[in-house]
């Protein structure tokens, strides 16, 4: 059991946190904190957003009395309830590290002191764990970043970065899975589509999943996004017990 | 089907917005006044989950291939039917061919034009608001075509307006909650939020308002959390945001305030220059 702080937050959310570290068991006790709510509340809820440390609710309607749902839901985060476990995933995501698509590899090898294969290698040999997803649709935040890789974001943010692109920002990786502005260093790009909003599930990957990212040829990653343009990529899934 | 003749400066079809998809990092959306909008479509008799024209600002001209029944809401742009002006909060008929076209601006930042039954464009995620990657379009253009229910129904001879409260436009008071980092402000600052007046600045759109006044700050960043409409965070720079309706599910800066739903709605129709003071409400 966490100590857990309850806040108010506007009229139509509770804010619940726990201690500001990012870590894999306080995903886990905010995984299961989520499904009791949702087990016991889920008809007031309009949508529960996760953060690093914190699990935001948003009901449908004005709380009425914001003493007395704190009070509830403290009451349910006590609640030994056995929750079906949901398999998690282990996805392989290709990723071609080459200079014409890792437009800071250069700068980040000089500021880091490594030379670009080790980049690469040391950014494609770790598992990363999704933490929850947010900024765009289909935006992984990812943990698990070797602290080598602890790069500062960029003083002047790209007006424009690549659907695709694979970047390091701050302590953190990810792949932006729309065009857009940004500000992170890019080392990669893939040819997987992270948000589709044609699919019942519109992202792949859910909370808790697995990303490795495997370093492709130039040659592989166009195969690959004609197969993704065509619908006929298998991507590479693992399931993983935990 | 309306035909678009000239889009005007940004114009959307927007409704309530994509509610439960936070977890794919799906903002909201949605209506960026929702009291104005909610106006419309209860004097067409629609569901308040039909989609409008959101129209920023005026310069948008449309021209009906059908017959039926539209009403105005929110911004007053000077609307003008077959360049005949027209009530704002009224039941219009409008006939086969009839151009309706949206001029210079009195007051207000968004117009909604209801259409009887709500438009009939595509449902994405549960919702029919435009928004980039989600919906195919995500600004009308030129040639359009949008389409709409037909109706057979006459319009009953009483065409009674009703009255749009003025305070929606006018008032100066912008009422907001604590919000989660607000307890990390020093004195000074609290004093500031409350007592000075803020201006909103030149950056404003559909995801947030930049504001003009500079606030001292030195507070730590957060780890990213949740965030949404009508939070105001404090930049690093000292620069607040209120957040608005396409904002991000998620984010880093400390959250210092929580703008109350109505004051949303009071919020979006004010645009730069304009000025408000933030009130404090009790949670």
């Amino acid at each position: 059991m966490h100590k857990l702080q309850y806040k108010s937050f506007g009229e139509k959310a509770i804010l619940i946190e726990w201690q500001p570290t990012i870590s894999i068991e306080i995903l886990d006790d905010i995984l299961q904190f989520k499904s009791k709510i949702l087990f016991k509340k889920a008809a007031s809820i309009a949508d529960i957003i996760i953060g690093y440390h914190s699990l935001t609710i948003v009901y449908k309607t004005f709380i009425s009395n914001h003493v007395e749902e704190v009070k509830i839901l403290q009451s349910i985060y006590i609640l030994e309830v056995t929750i079906e476990k949901n398999p998690h995933f282990l996805w392989e995501i290709p990723v071609c590290y080459e200079d014409e698509f890792g437009l800071d590899l250069e700068e980040i090898s000089k500021k880091t002191k490594l030379s670009k294969s080790q980049i690469i290698q040391i950014h494609s040999e770790a598992i990363y764990t999704v933490f929850f997803i947010g900024f765009l649709p289909g935006f992984l935040y990812l943990g698990g970043l070797n602290s080598r890789l602890f790069i500062d974001r960029k003083s002047n943010p790209r007006l424009q970065i690549e659907k695709g692109s694979v970047a390091i920002g701050g302590k953190q990786t990810g792949i932006y899975p729309s065009n857009s502005p940004g500000g992170w260093n890019i080392i990669g790009k893939t040819p997987i589509t992270f948000f589709d909003v044609e699919n019942v599930k519109p992202c792949f990957a859910s909370l808790k999943d697995r990303i490795h990212f495997v370093s492709v040829s130039k040659e592989e990653f166009f195969e690959i996004q004609e197969k993704v343009n065509n619908k006929t990529y298998q991507l590479q899934q693992k399931v993983i017990h935990d | 089907m309306i035909k678009v003749l000239n889009p005007g400066f940004y114009t959307t079809i927007q409704d309530k917005g994509r509610v439960g998809f936070a977890t794919f990092g799906v903002p909201i959306s949605g209506v960026m006044d929702s009291f104005s909008a909610d106006f419309a479509n209860i004097i067409l008799n629609n569901s308040l989950e039909d989609a409008f024209l959101e129209i920023t600002f005026g310069g948008c001209s449309l021209q009906f291939l059908e017959k039926t029944i539209i009403c105005i809401s929110g911004a007053d742009f000077s609307p003008t039917l077959n360049q005949t002006k027209i009530n704002l909060n009224t039941k219009i008929e409008v006939q086969k061919n009839d151009v309706l076209t949206f001029g210079k601006r009195n007051f207000g930042a968004y117009a909604y034009l209801a259409v009887k039954g709500g438009f009939q464009t595509e449902i994405k995620l549960k919702s029919r608001s435009f928004y980039q990657n989600i919906t195919k379009n995500y600004l009308l253009k030129k040639g359009d075509l949008l389409p709409i229910l037909s109706i057979h129904e006459e319009l009953s001879t009483s065409n009674a307006s009703i009255k749009f409260p003025n305070y929606h436009f006018d008032s100066k008071e912008i009422f907001c909650y604590k919000g989660p980092e607000f307890e990390l402000l020093n004195e000074y600052q609290k004093k500031i939020l409350f007592k000075n007046s803020f201006t909103i600045s030149k950056d404003i759109n559909r995801i947030g308002f930049k504001l003009e006044e500079l606030m001292e700050n030195e507070l730590p960043q957060i780890l990213t959390s949740a965030v949404f409409p009508g939070t105001v965070q404090l930049t690093p720079s000292g620069k607040l945001i209120v957040l608005m309706r396409d904002c991000q599910v998620t984010g880093g800066y400390p959250r210092i305030l929580q703008l109350s739903e109505k004051s949303i709605n009071q919020f979006a129709q004010k645009t730069t220059n304009d000025t408000f003071r933030f009130s404090l409400l009790e949670s």
